[in-house]
């Protein structure tokens, strides 16, 4: 099965706030990135937290420009913040 | 609030009050160290602990031995992954492209997550939060500082990691990237810090001496020891 997104691909983190045991910080929906790495597939933490039984997900190192995060950052424009994103949490930008 | 349970698996961090029971008996003299008040995840914790073993599930000697266990890891297991990367070239292209393989190599196994080594240069520098909870390479770095697991530190290295570096007393260069790693999900994090110079003819032995854990966490540099 072919992987939804391979590293370089320009990713934006959905922007929805569902109920439960979600592993996307909130600070980090809606913001666009891009894709780094993927880690391979792993089990959705948003099931097996209730022992349900589901389909894994494949995980994604997603790389942001600080200042596409904060609009005040700082910093150098060249700080980025790397985070762990699964696969449903992701759209092509 | 303790690490949730995503693949870390127990024990997780309960503080001072996991072992004791949560009443207050505390009638005068000056504060004791075990005489503050649980909060409501501590006591859960406590009473989830004495049903299991009411129960029959795990002995309280388990619990106990795999605190011991835990507690048992100290960062000298960091520093020779970061010692022989310093050393081995070959050795830290191995670790780079499959953290898991590079610590089993070094007598390190991890246990349930995936270890990703991410290496310090003159133009990035590194650091490790974990904002939802405190993920943590707990297989070679020991139990996280109180601080990693603070609100402020994960709150606060994710939205301005120069002025946290700062405090800590590291300062990184404006033309050098800070990369923030967020360890939200299955994956761990070591930093191998910046081999500082003046230490090209020291051993393997002697370079894991200097290498400490705030380094591997990425908010200090290791510093060239005094001549």
């Amino acid at each position: 099965m072919a992987e939804p997104f391979e590293p370089g691909d320009a990713v934006r983190v959905r922007e929805d706030y569902p109920p439960g045991h979600i592993r996307t910080p909130v600070f980090i929906r809606g913001k666009e990135g891009v894709v780094t790495r993927t880690f391979g597939r792993f089990d959705n933490p948003e099931i097996t937290t209730y022992e349900l039984e589901g389909p894994q997900k494949t995980l994604y190192e997603v790389r942001f420009r600080q200042v596409d995060i904060w609009p005040d950052y700082d910093g150098s424009p060249s700080d980025t913040l790397d985070v762990d994103i699964y696969e449903h949490w992701l759209e092509k930008a | 609030m303790s690490e949730h349970s995503h693949g870390e698996g127990a024990p997780h961090d309960h503080g001072d009050g996991f072992g004791s029971h949560s009443h207050i008996h505390r009638e005068s003299g000056p504060p004791q160290p075990d005489d503050k008040v649980h909060s409501y995840y501590q006591i859960l914790g406590i009473a989830l602990k004495e049903l299991l073993i009411e129960k029959g599930i795990v002995t309280a000697e388990e619990v106990r031995a795999a605190i011991e266990e835990r507690e048992a890891i100290t960062p000298a297991r960091g520093a020779r992954i970061v010692a022989r990367a310093w050393t081995d070239p070959e050795y830290k292209d191995r670790l780079l492209a499959d953290g898991n393989a590079g610590a089993a190599e070094m007598g390190c196994p991890m246990t349930y997550t995936e270890l990703v080594a991410v290496e310090n240069t003159d133009d990035v520098h590194n650091v490790i939060v974990c904002t939802l909870c405190s993920c943590y390479p707990r297989e070679l770095l020991g139990l996280p500082p109180s601080w990693y697991k603070s609100r402020e530190y994960r709150a606060r290295v994710v939205r301005e990691p120069r002025a946290v570096l700062k405090e800590f007393g590291t300062e990184v260069p404006d033309d050098m990237e800070i990369r923030v790693h967020d360890s939200t999900a299955d994956i761990r994090y070591l930093v191998i810090p910046r081999r500082p110079a003046g230490t090209e003819g020291m051993s393997a032995d002697d370079l894991e001496a200097l290498i400490t854990r705030d380094s591997m966490v990425g908010v200090a540099e290791v510093k060239t020891p005094p001549a």
